[in-house]
């Protein structure tokens, strides 16, 4: 199933700098009881950004309006725990169509390449050097470009590239997933199966 | 050319390489459950496709199941559509399903070894990341996204860069009170929840040869808490002798070729990891964690670190410990706690409840502590009963509740409430995990044990006869 092409995406960001930010908090375990893939977005960061009776907390970033854009900026080892690609489905469903930080965990960076949401790695430097011009100008445009791999902070144009494998990379730029991919081998993989002891 | 355990098994399982991109990984057995399935059998329904080999597929409900009363129609409705949307995917594609009240039931990672689904040498993925689990038998497991359970059910393959290779090695003889989750604690303890982020764990060392294979799931199940995608041990007779009669397992001279087969899944003598790290198994204590990641655990005689001495940030930390209501330098023993929960894929076998048991034999449950058994499944169930263990716990005060993963991740109505400590068995304390505002103290059966009876945390040694 085809998803959103991604090429150039030059945004305004939001920083989230803690560190270890794990896929309970993107969305705690009673939000994952739907059936279908749909408003996953309006419980983004639940707890952390609602009171227990609903009221927002008004000193979460996602809570402040200063902050904006279609980029969320994370702290180191971004999306520990959980497999749950309800994670990944509910940063895109709020809008976001990349994450930056200075490290991943694998299976949410795996889960977000799958649905069109491109995960940047970007080393601790240039991490805290967009932290910091978030810090002082919230309307900082980051551009990140998939062709090139590159990412720039547009206010200095200090500039960093980020590893992403052909293939991936291609799939995105144009949209197709994995399955488009296996469904086009079935006759290999039916042959190869054949072959194994169980 | 010499290789390991990993790159044998995972070698003969790529279907194809894909230049500057992953592997086509093939699966050979693929479990599902009620919650990160449902979007994916939806893919299949929107492209038009089926499930290429529905054998090969195995499904349990477990996440979202209540721990009481199973045998009434379960209240929320949320849930029960979920519920009911495995039964349904599952009986049009032919796929197997153990739903509430199949003698069957329970806990996917328990119950897939209980069965002989469990092989060495295969390959293993579910939407769960404990499914590294499985490495315990020698087997490729590890946990996928709702993306990748659609490949599997419509290609039986998914697409995976090999990770690198990490061997962790612990030896010498653990000290008395310390098991498996103690020496998995430590483990994580000393290499952070991302210090295995892009490898495979490979657990070798007497400490693992030495242990059941109960002890060696705890392990591997854990793998994840420290960034790895899975963990796996050689598989040994011990391995063999657990697997031998089970309901999947291969029978008659399908198991003799197998057994020859299996015994050649080791690494080889000079085969070399990308990373190799040693413990002595004399520094690992009773274990305890006091923060909101896996990570943050110490041995149980020890205090808090000071913010200067651990690797995350100060920003992080303080969050952490002001969420947990801790400070630096406080000691863990004495700290009051609420609540206790035996169980989950990580503790919820038949010898985490022999250990917990035998703590709490001739004593009381403490009247403040809330304390929640739940067994992996209702194969671990009946032993409790037969092995006369529930007339123990019933004689301390305690209630055994029906399998699920239950207050692991409270996804059901066991959650603990906002504020209140719970010692459990569990695999993760972020926050909220047990349910909002809830804070979780991750520790072993013994340690859990420990804490029920005495209503605060205890060094379990000093229980322990």
């Amino acid at each position: 199933m085809a998803y959103d092409k991604f090429n150039i995406l030059t945004s305004n960001a939001v920083p989230l700098s803690i560190e270890n930010v794990d896929t309970d908090q993107i969305i705690p375990a009673r939000f994952l009881k739907a059936t279908e893939r749909v408003g996953f977005g309006d419980n983004l960061f639940r707890d952390w950004r609602y009171n227990n009776d609903g009221s927002p907390k008004t000193d979460f970033v996602l809570n402040n309006p200063t902050y904006s854009g279609k980029i969320l900026v994370g702290g180191k080892n971004f999306g520990s725990g959980s497999s749950r690609e309800h994670a990944a489905w509910a940063v895109y469903d709020y809008g976001f169509r990349a994450v930056v930080s200075s490290f991943f965990a694998d299976i949410f960076r795996n889960n977000c390449l799958n649905i069109g949401v491109l995960p940047v790695q970007v080393s601790t430097e240039f991490a805290d050097k967009i932290f910091k011009a978030i810090e002082a100008d919230p309307k900082t445009e980051l551009e990140i470009n998939l062709p090139e791999q590159t990412i720039t902070l547009k206010s200095t144009g200090e500039k960093e590239s980020f590893d992403i494998s052909g293939y991936k990379k291609d799939n995105m730029i144009n949209g197709f997933d994995d399955i488009d991919y296996l469904q086009n081998i079935k006759k290999e993989i039916v042959e190869f199966a054949d072959k194994l002891p169980y | 050319m010499s290789t390991t355990l990993f790159d044998k098994v995972w070698d003969s399982h790529v279907v194809r390489k894909i230049e500057d991109g992953p592997d086509v990984f093939f699966i050979d057995r693929h479990f599902i459950h009620e919650v990160t399935s449902p979007v994916a059998f939806l893919g299949l329904k929107e492209r038009g496709i089926s499930v290429l080999y529905p054998e090969r597929t195995f499904a349990t409900a477990d996440h979202n199941t209540p721990t009481i009363h199973q045998e009434l129609p379960v209240e929320d409705a949320l849930s029960a559509n979920q519920l009911k949307a495995l039964e349904e995917n599952c009986k049009e594609y032919g796929i197997s399903h153990w739903g509430l009240g199949n003698i069957k039931n329970g806990i996917v990672h328990v119950v897939g070894p209980e069965n002989g689904i469990t092989l060495p040498g295969a390959t293993i993925v579910c939407g769960d990341s404990h499914t590294s689990t499985h490495g315990a038998f020698g087997a490729i497991a590890f946990g996928i996204g709702t993306s990748e359970v659609e490949m599997v059910l419509s290609t039986q393959c998914i697409m995976q860069p090999k990770p690198k290779k990490m061997r962790i090695n612990v030896t010498g003889n653990l000290q008395l009170g310390v098991t498996p989750k103690d020496v998995a604690l430590y483990i994580i303890s000393k290499l952070s929840t991302s210090g295995a982020t892009g490898y495979f764990v490979e657990y070798a060392g007497d400490v693992f040869e030495n242990m059941t294979m109960e002890g060696r799931m705890t392990v591997c199940n854990l793998s994840i808490e420290m960034g790895a995608r899975g963990g796996m041990i050689a598989p040994d007779q011990k391995t063999f002798d657990y697997l031998e009669g089970r309901l999947y397992a291969p029978k008659g001279e399908v198991w003799d070729k197998a057994v020859a087969y299996w015994k050649t899944l080791k690494t080889d003598a000079d085969a070399t990891f990308d990373e190799e790290i040693n413990f002595s198994a004399s520094d690992i204590e009773p274990m305890i964690t006091y923060g909101t990641n896996p990570g943050m655990g110490l041995g149980i005689s020890k205090s808090i670190p000071a913010s200067k001495d651990v690797a995350e940030g100060e920003e992080t930390y303080v969050k952490s410990l002001a969420y947990m209501g801790y400070n630096q330098g406080e000691a863990m023993i004495g700290k009051p706690i609420d609540y206790v929960f035996l169980g989950s894929c990580t503790n919820g076998r038949i010898e985490d409840f022999r250990a917990f048991a035998s703590i709490v034999k001739g004593r009381q449950k403490a009247a403040n502590v809330t304390a929640w058994l739940v067994p992996g499944s209702h194969v671990v169930e009946a032993q409790i009963k037969e092995e006369g263990i529930l007339d123990i716990l019933t004689d301390a005060g305690f209630v055994l509740r029906q399998p699920g993963c239950s207050a692991c991740l409270a996804m059901n109505d066991d959650k603990v409430p906002a504020g209140k400590y719970a010692v459990s068995t569990s695999n993760r304390n972020f926050e909220g995990r047990q349910g909002p505002g809830s804070r979780t103290l991750l520790a072993s059966p013994y340690m859990a044990a420990a804490a029920a009876v005495t209503g605060v945390l205890t060094d379990p040694r000093e229980l322990i006869k």
